[in-house]
């Protein structure tokens, strides 16, 4: 296998980052609409689909910028799964007394504290990063179901759900989702693809899908527009040199272990508090930490790299909801096809392994739309777990992983 | 030499910690912390209460020893749930489908147990070695699959039988079966103590006595250091990997054999997260495994005599996170603490002049 100079390519054809991520979306949606035309499955992208895509992916989405900012600043944060279940019961709890909005502010505030706890141990104690993180899992789902036992169950009746609580109103775009709606109907190609899945994002969107959406650029601009977001990220790649350079390494890290928490737990106020999701209800949370922390990696450790990450798993979870086997096996058709264009490109690089393997799976993918009527409905639950583990294994190579992430770092030790 | 003052004050430490936390949150819900833990103790002699614990905690100790391996090479297998829930219905499966003699039957469930522990660890390890994919999330998206593939394996049209409203797999003949050991009053133990002890003391046999234990651990500590010495840290992490998954396909193997002989939905689940947090405690040592898998299972058991007085019976599950959380940040308090304390002696020893090269000083 032939090894491009990395300073030839990176300056001869590099496209901008926003250029990218629009080719990526074309690419999709390009593949999507011949998929679902090909077999003939409009749910693909149709409104349903990425309506339930977009309420799905919203927890993802959050969890995934809160392991941004923690992994950014060099702290590894399994722990966004408990931090996660702290803010599902916060957010009910809140709701419940409060409204929405005193339910979303709870969210945060009991995701923040798991943060909180975190830095404690990891930047004070140094505590090893996945060992603080699977504690406070297991903290955080034991403190969640004390607190529901001692102040639902006396509510609702039991101890595994809280009364019913506040939901956040959605708002429509009225005029464009009506005129979006008959462009759809008219299910002509591509068009009506884009329309439909346009459509979805319009309809009943509430101020939370909004706020978490406004989160991604937010993010990008204060990490990587500001001095203290060169800060914090400095800490994640050579503490030591931030430290000589003047950077409190230890404050910078509490903060964004804290802002991690706050984003986890709004996470988890989103499962809550969104139409169409229950109210707090034991393990609900159910792994989310864990796949918005793979939609993070997949991401790149970038803003808008996770934001597609966040996408392409409530894609796959709102897709399996709304259509089912039939529906994932069309899925598996559109996979064939996008990988039959990597293959291609990867065959103009002349990548002859990556190539071959890229065949490989397209056969094995191609093997089981073609073998198969329906797919063996315990596990379709599961789609969005193969598709993270499927596409980080194509794509984790080329990641570029914050220099110091993980390592312990104390004020004054060189290593 | 072990320093028993750093190894046994931490988990001391810890736990008085973790009953001073819980007494806080049972005070704020109200109730009397000292009624609780002398409710938690006094269940301990409660009809079966005891052998029941020791038995729970034969399982957790299997998982803490997966764990640990995995740990000792700087492999983080969270996926040890996964890969006991897949040997565990692979097993029951084809345990209740073979017809063998007595022990000859039992050791076959066991190596389908094994090799299928260690397949369900092939792919994260593959995919980490040859991929660079962080086994932390590989695993973890197992572990939820893992519930997927038991609902299949056990629907009816593929393997499985309805027993009432109970799915499960086929039963388990008594050739394949694992005699407990009787007790009398208190109940019965499982067999697999025996094979448990055993695999303690294989485990420590095999780090401290044989090359492949040292180039694992060497490995574990510098990757680098250990590749100058020809040990590709590569195969070590995938050896690692696999016998890690191999030893977690063993752990739902008491209660197969020795209790339910069936493996249903409705079977116990969260072992594996147990056997990462036992193993923590005992800091990867298997007589420490022991004693953690002990008081997790002393907390489980007794926590259920809590309703009884009024007290949610989740504060144990606060208490072991605590306990978790505490013990790893007492033994960095410990170890600083001895830092400093040599650092004084080195001092000492110097009289105020510069300590010289043979005492310890700089060059």
């Amino acid at each position: 296998m032939e090894k491009p100079d990395p300073t030839v390519t990176t300056s001869k054809r590099r496209l901008p980052g926003w250029a990218r991520g629009a080719l990526w979306a074309v690419v999709a949606i390009g593949v999507l609409s011949t998929a679902s035309y090909l077999t003939d499955m409009p749910i693909l992208t149709s409104s349903d689909t990425s309506q339930t895509a977009l309420r799905l992916g919203l927890p993802i989405l959050l969890a995934a910028i809160g392991g941004l900012w923690a992994e950014r600043a060099g702290v590894m944060n399994i722990g966004l799964e408990g931090m996660m279940i702290l803010g599902t019961w916060g957010s009910a709890w809140g709701a419940y007394y409060g409204g929405v909005w005193v339910g979303l502010a709870a969210g945060i505030l009991f995701g923040l504290l798991g943060g909180l706890l975190h830095a404690v141990a990891v930047v004070t104690f140094n505590v090893n990063h996945i060992v603080s993180g699977v504690a406070i899992n297991l903290l955080g789902l034991g403190v969640a179901q004390y607190l529901a036992t001692l102040v639902f169950e006396p509510i609702s009746g039991n101890p595994r759900e809280s009364p019913p609580v506040a939901k956040f109103d959605t708002y429509s775009a009225t005029f464009l989702s009506d005129w979006l709606g008959a462009l759809e109907d008219e299910q002509r190609v591509v068009l009506s693809d884009v329309a439909g899945l346009l459509r979805g994002l319009v309809t009943h969107v509430s101020p939370l899908a909004m706020i978490a959406l406004l989160l991604v650029p937010a993010s990008y601009f204060i990490l990587w527009r500001t001095r203290f977001g060169l800060r914090l990220r400095s800490c994640g790649e050579s503490p030591v040199a931030a430290e000589s350079l003047g950077v409190n390494v230890y404050l910078h890290k509490y903060i964004a272990v804290a802002a991690s928490g706050g984003f986890a737990g709004m996470g988890g106020a989103s499962l809550v508090l969104l139409e169409g999701g229950a109210d707090y209800l034991e393990n609900q949370v159910n792994g989310r930490g864990y796949i918005g922390l793979a939609a993070m990696i997949f991401g790149n450790y970038r803003p808008s790299g996770l934001l597609g990450g966040a996408a392409l798993f409530g894609y796959a979870d709102g897709l399996q909801l709304s259509g089912g086997g039939a529906a994932v096996l069309a899925l598996c058709y559109g996979a064939v096809l996008l990988l039959a264009i990597i293959v291609v490109l990867q065959l103009i690089r002349r990548h002859w392994w990556a190539a071959a393997g890229g065949v490989a799976g397209a056969a094995v993918l191609y093997w089981i739309y073609w073998t198969n009527d329906e797919l063996p409905s315990d596990l379709i639950p599961y789609t969005p777990h193969f598709v993270t583990i499927i596409v980080l294994a194509v794509a984790a190579q080329r990641l570029r992983v914050p220099k110091a992430i993980g390592q312990q770092y104390r004020r004054g030790e060189d290593t | 030499m072990i320093n028993w003052r750093t190894a046994l004050l931490p988990p001391a430490l810890a736990i008085v910690f973790a009953m001073l936390l819980s007494s806080v949150a049972l005070l704020i819900s109200g109730a009397n912390p000292l009624e609780a833990f002398a409710t938690m103790g006094a269940q301990l002699f409660h009809g079966n209460t005891a052998v029941s614990t020791v038995n729970l905690a034969i399982v957790y100790y299997l998982a803490g020893l997966a764990a640990a391996v995995g740990f000792q090479m700087n492999v983080f297998n969270i996926g040890v749930e996964g890969q006991y829930r897949f040997a565990a219905v692979v097993a029951a499966i084809v345990g209740g489908w073979m017809q063998l003699p007595p022990v000859l039957h039992v050791i076959a469930i066991l190596v389908v147990a094994v090799a299928s522990g260690a397949l369900y660890a092939l792919l994260p390890a593959l995919l980490k070695v040859y991929r660079g994919v962080s086994e932390v999330i590989t695993t973890i998206m197992l572990n939820s699959i893992v519930f997927g593939i038991v609902a299949f394996l056990i629907n009816p049209e593929q393997f499985g039988v309805l027993h009432g409203n109970n799915l499960s797999t086929e039963e388990i003949a008594p050739s394949g079966r694992i005699p407990g050991i009787p007790l009398g009053e208190a109940g019965t133990l499982f067999g697999f103590v025996v094979i448990a002890v055993a695999l303690g003391y294989g485990y420590w046999f095999m780090l401290n006595r044989t090359r492949f234990g040292f180039e694992l651990k060497a490995s574990g500590e510098s990757k680098t250091a250990a590749a100058a010495g020809g040990v590709s840290a590569k195969k070590m992490t995938l050896a690692a990997m696999l016998i890690s998954g191999g030893v977690a396909g063993l752990v739902a193997m008491p209660e197969l054999l020795g209790r339910d002989y069936v493996y249903a939905m409705t079977a116990t689940q969260g072992y594996g997260f147990t056997g990462l947090a036992v193993a923590l405690l005992g800091r990867n040592h298997p007589a420490g495994i022991a004693f953690g898998a002990l008081l997790w299972a002393f907390l489980d058991r007794s926590a259920v005599s809590l309703e009884s007085i009024g007290i949610p019976s989740e504060i144990a599950t606060i208490m072991q996170g605590t306990i978790v959380l505490s013990v790893v940040v007492a033994y960095e308090i410990v170890r600083r603490a001895d830092l400093a304390a040599e650092q004084r002696r080195v001092g000492r020893a110097g009289n105020g002049r510069p300590a010289s090269v043979a005492e310890g000083g700089a060059v």
